[in-house]
């Protein structure tokens, strides 16, 4: 198969991550795959560099520094301000051609996806998109990119021998977050930013953000499946008395009865709850994926078979529209009785 | 001027509720399930044909696959599309991102180029969404990725998007050609035109290329053309839990609930 842009040999023992910022804060997910990107090149005695684009970011650079990194470069430029495939796509791709890393690391967020979808082809590379895990063959200095999505509980391991850069991208929540650790010294590399306003073609007419849904960190998480029938009313009750947020299988989302930010599971959020309540799914390795890091799992459903209960700390066989009133009525008298 | 052309890629897919894990390898066994349009695609399909409606032009279905996929991509014929092109050819089997972006590029390329190009968000068979960027960066044209919404302006030749961003939107505007990619579930696709039915099941509807027609390069297709490689499958690790059954009255049942759930928090 034809080559990748780099030359034979030309690769440089270390792991590289891009690191997305809005507004002046860097994206969780960057710095996940920074404290992983962090263990891997400790695996390699390897350099763990982190590409911070953006306009007066250095501030960010001194935090990623903090997180793992031991040098930060920056590309500092009004034109990088807000993300454009065309801006950040240059920049990125002039510096990982000027150090021509082995490992190069994404976060799966949409402008992550849209990067190293676009740069992979760039590099003539292979991308493994949404990696669940990630590990080196220290043998041939491989990245190993573990990748579910052939169900079942299997996962695939994957490879790439002779393509550089080895890409890989990884979803918010898939990695903890390690401590900062504000005695860390890394050094800032400014890199000249040779871009012109004509190079980027697609202009922002206008950019709304408000109310993110962030379901990776939050505390109590109540998945509802195909077997709620939609009420996801009721959920989103149970979940407000318990101080947490409502998620879904990928059924519900497809039928348009709640947003797709809420997906949880492989192609969906992978969550970290105290307790994630399950409630009317059968338990998929899909789903499983994004509650397996939750430390109490129960649930709800109505077949005595249903796989979800081997995945459970507790369960009840049982109809939801008829256990989840009682559960918020016992929950909310309880909560009457704490506060006199 | 040469008429607008739009295409729409489309693949086609395993029925994700008729496939079956194997028990012994717990691989998906994908043997027994009906193949149909993969769901997203079909917010695409509907963006295209609605941005036909209102723009004019010519619209062709592009899709990479087994001839087994072409029944059901005449769907697309009986919704409004104009021509099928299925790329099949043994040796585009087994291809990864690379492999399968090179691929369709090569097959917009052979239909003479396209000024816009509609994508699904992903497929749900299990890739991921990289193939509409992907296939933006072969054919070197701009990229919208997550469109809810799309409008046209043929005089300045741009495209204006509404992206979704985590928690909001952004309105993007840029110059054809361009790829598009359609968020998931964001258009109600159209019933087929019952009218377009004979017409659409027509043989001369479907044009299928292999890797010569396409003048592939061996080298960049299917297997071959993939730099990624499946080294080992290994079962997931998931953790052990209790799994303990709560019995009893279903008022008592929902009791220890509630008292396992406070407990736990
Ligand atoms: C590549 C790929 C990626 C995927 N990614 C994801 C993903 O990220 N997230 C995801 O969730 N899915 C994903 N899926 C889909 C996944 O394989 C399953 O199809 C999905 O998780 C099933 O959702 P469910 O459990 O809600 O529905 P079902 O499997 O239909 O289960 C519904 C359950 O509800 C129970 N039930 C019905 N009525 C009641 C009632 N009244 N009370 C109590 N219980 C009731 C039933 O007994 C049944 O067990 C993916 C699939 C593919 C192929
Ligand atoms: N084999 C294929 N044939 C036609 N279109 C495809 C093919 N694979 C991917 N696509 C398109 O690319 C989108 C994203 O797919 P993916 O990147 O595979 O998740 C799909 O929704 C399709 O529109």
């Amino acid at each position: 198969m034809p080559p990748s842009r780099y030359r034979e040999n030309e690769e440089s023992k270390a792991v590289w991550v891009y690191l997305e910022q809005e507004e002046g804060t860097l994206e969780n997910v960057s710095l996940e795959v920074l404290s992983k990107g962090r263990e891997l090149a400790d695996v390699m005695k390897w350099k763990l560099v982190g590409l911070l684009p953006g306009s007066g970011v250095h501030a960010l650079a001194k935090e990623a520094i903090t997180r793992g990194a031991d040098e930060i470069w920056v590309m500092d430029h009004p034109l990088l301000t807000t993300f454009t495939i065309e801006g950040h796509g240059a920049v990125v791709y002039d510096a990982v051609m000027l150090g021509k890393p082995s490992i190069f690391l994404l976060g799966a967020t949409h402008n992550g996806r849209d990067l190293a979808g676009r740069l992979a082809v760039r590099f003539r590379t292979g991308l493994n998109a949404d990696c669940t895990n990630l590990h080196m063959d220290e043998k041939d200095a491989l990245l190993v990119s573990e990748v579910s999505g052939f169900g079942g509980g299997v996962v695939a391991m994957i490879e790439m021998q002779n393509h550089r850069p080895q890409m890989a991208t990884v979803r918010p929540g898939v990695f903890a977050l390690s401590e900062p650790d504000s005695a860390r010294r890394g050094k800032v590399i400014d890199v000249p930013v040779n871009l012109k306003p004509e190079q980027i073609k697609t202009r922002i007419l206008e950019r709304v953000r408000s109310g993110v849904v962030d379901l990776t960190r939050v505390p109590v998480l109540v998945v509802g499946g195909r077997g709620v029938n939609g009420d996801f009313e009721t959920l989103k009750k149970l979940a407000e008395i318990l101080g947490g947020d409502v998620g879904a299988t990928r059924p519900p989302v497809d039928a348009g009865f709640i947003e797709r930010e809420r997906q949880i599971g492989q192609t969906g959020v992978v969550s970290s709850p105290k307790m994630a309540l399950c409630c009317g799914l059968s338990g998929a390795f899909h789903l499983l994926v994004g509650i397996d890091k939750a430390d109490v799992v129960v649930s709800i459903n109505s077949d005595p078979e249903a796989p979800i209960f081997e995945f459970s700390d507790y369960y009840i066989v049982g109809d939801v529209s008829q256990y989840l009133p009682v559960l918020i009525q016992t929950l909310e008298s309880q909560q009457e009785i704490s506060h006199a | 001027m040469p008429e607008f052309h739009m295409v729409v890629c489309v693949k086609v897919v395993p029925r994700s509720d008729e496939i079956r894990v194997d028990r012994e390898t717990r691989l998906l066994d994908r043997r027994h399930a009906r193949l149909e349009l993969n769901p997203p695609d079909m917010s695409a399909l509907e963006m295209a044909l609605n941005t036909r409606d209102r723009y004019g032009g010519k619209l062709d279905i592009l899709s990479m696959g087994p001839l087994s996929f072409e029944p059901l991509l005449r769907v697309g014929l009986a919704m409004g599309c104009d021509h099928i092109v299925l790329l099949s050819d043994r040796a585009f089997g087994g291809a990864d991102t690379l492999a399968t972006t090179y691929t369709l590029a090569k097959g917009i390329e052979k239909m003479g180029g396209a000024d816009l190009i509609f994508c699904g968000e992903e497929s749900a068979d299990g890739a991921t969404g990289q193939v509409p960027a992907g296939l933006a960066e072969w054919l070197n044209v701009s990229q919208l990725t997550l469109l809810t919404e799309l409008s046209l302006d043929l005089d300045k030749q741009t495209a204006t998007g509404r992206r979704s961003l985590k928690g909001g939107y952004e309105i993007l505007e840029t110059p054809l050609p361009c790829v598009v990619s359609v968020k998931n579930a964001s258009q109600e696709p159209r019933f087929i035109n019952f009218s377009r039915k004979a017409w659409a099941y027509e043989t001369e509807r479907v044009t299928v290329w292999n890797a010569v027609d396409l003048n592939a390069d061996p080298e960049s297709i299917g297997l071959t053309g993939s730099p990624t490689t499946v080294s080992e499958l290994a079962r997931v690790p998931v953790r052990e839990r209790k799994r303990i059954k709560l019995e009893g009255e279903a008022m008592a049942k929902a009791e220890q609930l509630a008292v396992i759930i406070r407990d736990s928090l």
